[in-house]
């Protein structure tokens, strides 16, 4: 079922219409989103950790995360059975490596879930409401954008204890008010166009606005902003376990590290050790990076004649 | 058409401009405003939002009820909450932060005492950096694609993508400690040998010996916002009328750069500059931490173990201060160097 070029046009409904014209503009910015070398090289290396963590179990068995389970000696340099070497327990660090994937990954999503849904909620509404309302919740959004984020986190995660989820919860409400402003200075922009006058004519409330047009002509920036954010939560993650504050039960990569410079790996030389995890940690973060950039450039209009 | 007609013609719409007193002004209440709030979050993180304060603060440091009594109405947690916040309110404006639970000495002395390795750290590398930076973005973004850009953006992005405190162990693993048989050419912390007095003339040299890789590490780690903003600021002013008629005009390339569109690109670049020495704080905490340098940073990871709420809490409500008013400075230079911000 297609438009016709003949007189009698298939009528679709407005559904189908809006269904087809969302289908083509997705196919438009894949396309210029693979135009983007940089973009693409990050989406691949972001596509392999996603493998590397959906598959550990396939991979690495999990009984080489257990002290029980460790087979080589101590602080062993890489060789044919142990590819990255062992850790100071005798673990191998290529295992421990990829099931860190997951949780370094799994936090980093949590945490910019959070900082999405918070920083999208204050911003849509600090800018659709003006007046007092939108004032207030601007105010809010500043006085909590000088909040230093390290001390602050630190002393979080200390007054509520070290867990998975609140090392996430903290990264994610330590880490809202950028995308707030982002997405308030959009909403403001899109408040004043034609659409949402027509839409205000014809009686269409406050929320109905919001959510059937404000917001879905947000989205695409919420979501460029998504992947710089993770790479942000991955970071804080990563700093966060090797002060000391992640899960004790849970291996990430920012543990590791801790772990590694609390034995002294850096004195004993061995490298193996410190290398691998902030090499994947630095790869994700600049994946997420190079992605969110070329995401930004296709999806906002006035950079596209950069 | 009569002349009457033409008197009515509406008047072009004037931009009406505050005046720089009425915009600092605003600005200034601002802040006040964010340290009113910060005062807030900071009583109510350390009071309320684990239940019982006592508990929390002296994990598992009582034995008996007597204890823990004692242990309440030393730190006025017998208090109701309005009174104990206005306590709070009076001791931070006088300077009382109370007393460190590992040090037994007053946190305000404590941060004095510990606030200079950080200032001379973080200093060093944000002068470094902000030098540094501007001028690797200057070079990208005027050659836009060039090798050099290329290069340039690329170690950029990977340098704000790697943990600064991560850079500082290969750091030192290369040139501090030595990889196999090569020597270490620098300490591998510390700010100053044992046996040298940092206060006399043969600390200098020692001191900044001990400084160096810090402040290398702190120097790469900062570069990267500094290049980037640089390199995209300067890319919107070169499509600006002003740059082509300054080529037109028939000037050098170096002085249509330098003259004209760099100092318009320099704006925002000195917003970043005056907000990240407020970030003096945390920038240092991790760096200070491999370091093992003596500042603010260090002081606040040593009080994470403990854990030392009232030398955290100081150390929060010091780097918010920081950032709160080097936001306001910004803002003030802002206002001056660029008008149109005061609309």
């Amino acid at each position: 079922m297609s438009v016709a070029s003949g007189q009698v046009p298939v009528r679709l409904t407005a559904k189908q219409v809006s269904r087809q014209r969302r289908r083509e503009s997705w196919r438009r910015n894949w396309a210029d989103f693979r135009s983007h070398r940089s973009g693409m090289a990050g989406l691949v290396v972001l596509g392999c950790f996603v493998v590397l963590a959906l598959g550990a179990p396939l991979i690495a068995d999990a009984e080489g995360l257990k002290l029980s389970g460790a087979t080589g000696s101590v602080l062993e340099p890489p060789s044919g059975e142990f590819w990255l070497g062992t850790d100071d327990k005798g673990r191998s660090v290529l295992t421990l490596l990829i099931w860190g994937t997951r949780v370094s990954l799994m936090v980093g999503l949590l945490a910019t879930v959070i900082s999405m849904v918070i920083g999208t909620l204050i911003g849509l509404l600090s800018g659709y409401f003006g007046g007092r309302t939108g004032a207030v919740l601007f105010r809010f959004t500043e006085w909590f954008l000088v909040i230093p984020f390290l001390p602050l986190a630190i002393v979080l995660a200390t007054v509520l204890g070290a867990s998975l989820f609140t090392i996430a919860l903290v990264i994610g409400v330590t880490s809202w008010p950028g995308t707030a402003l982002l997405i308030r200075s959009q909403t403001l922009s899109i408040k004043e166009r034609p659409y949402l006058e027509r839409a205000r004519v014809l009686g269409a409330g406050r929320w109905h606005q919001i959510s059937r047009h404000i917001l879905p002509n947000v989205m695409p920036m919420v979501f460029a902003n998504t992947t710089l954010t993770v790479s942000i939560a991955i970071l804080s993650e990563t700093t966060l376990s090797f002060l000391g504050l992640s899960d004790p039960t849970r291996i990430s990569w920012g543990s590791m590290l801790d772990d590694a410079y609390g034995i002294g790996a850096i004195t004993t030389g061995s490298w193996w050790y410190i290398v691998p995890p902030g090499v994947c940690v630095v790869l994700v973060v600049l994946s997420f990076t190079l992605v969110g950039q070329a995401l930004e450039d296709v999806l906002d209009p006035r950079l596209k004649d950069r | 058409m009569t002349i009457g007609a033409v008197t009515e013609a509406p008047a072009p719409p004037r931009v009406r401009r505050r005046s720089y007193g009425r915009y600092a002004g605003g600005k200034v209440l601002g802040s006040l405003g964010s340290l009113g709030f910060m005062l807030i979050v900071n009583f109510f993180l350390f009071r309320v939002l684990p239940g019982d304060p006592a508990r929390t603060l002296g994990r598992g440091r009582f034995t008996s009820p007597e204890q823990l009594d004692d242990f309440n109405r030393t730190y006025g947690l017998d208090q109701p909450l309005p009174q104990q916040f206005l306590t709070f309110i009076q001791n931070t404006l006088t300077g009382d932060l109370g007393i460190s639970l590992r040090y037994r000495v007053p946190v305000s002395d404590l941060i004095v005492d510990r606030m200079w390795p950080t200032l001379l750290l973080v200093g060093t590398s944000t002068i470094l950096a902000a030098v540094i930076g501007i001028w690797l973005g200057v070079n990208s973004g005027w050659r836009r694609g060039s090798r050099f850009d290329r290069a340039a953006t690329g170690s950029s992005l990977t340098l704000y993508s790697m943990p600064e405190w991560w850079l500082g162990l290969l750091l030192i693993y290369l040139l501090a400690v030595g990889p196999g048989p090569l020597p270490g050419l620098f300490p591998t912390g510390g700010l100053y040998s044992p046996d040298v007095d940092p206060t006399s003339w043969a600390g200098i040299p020692d001191v900044a010996w001990h400084l160096a890789l810090p402040v290398f590490t702190l120097t790469l780690a900062y570069l990267a916002d500094y290049a980037l903003i640089m390199r995209s600021s300067l890319l919107d002013e070169i499509g600006e009328d002003y740059v082509t008629t300054a080529r037109a005009k028939g000037l050098r390339d170096v002085q249509v750069r330098n003259r004209h569109a760099v100092r318009n690109a320099l704006l925002p670049t000195t917003t970043v500059t005056a907000l990240s020495f407020g970030f003096v704080v945390t920038g240092a905490i991790t760096v200070e931490t491999v370091f093992s340098i003596p500042g603010l940073g260090l002081l606040a990871t040593e009080a994470l173990t403990v854990p030392d709420y009232w030398v955290l809490q100081g150390t929060l409500l010091v780097s918010t201060a920081a950032v709160i008013f080097a936001n306001l400075a910004a803002n003030l230079v802002y206002g001056l160097l660029d008008p149109r911000v005061r609309t």
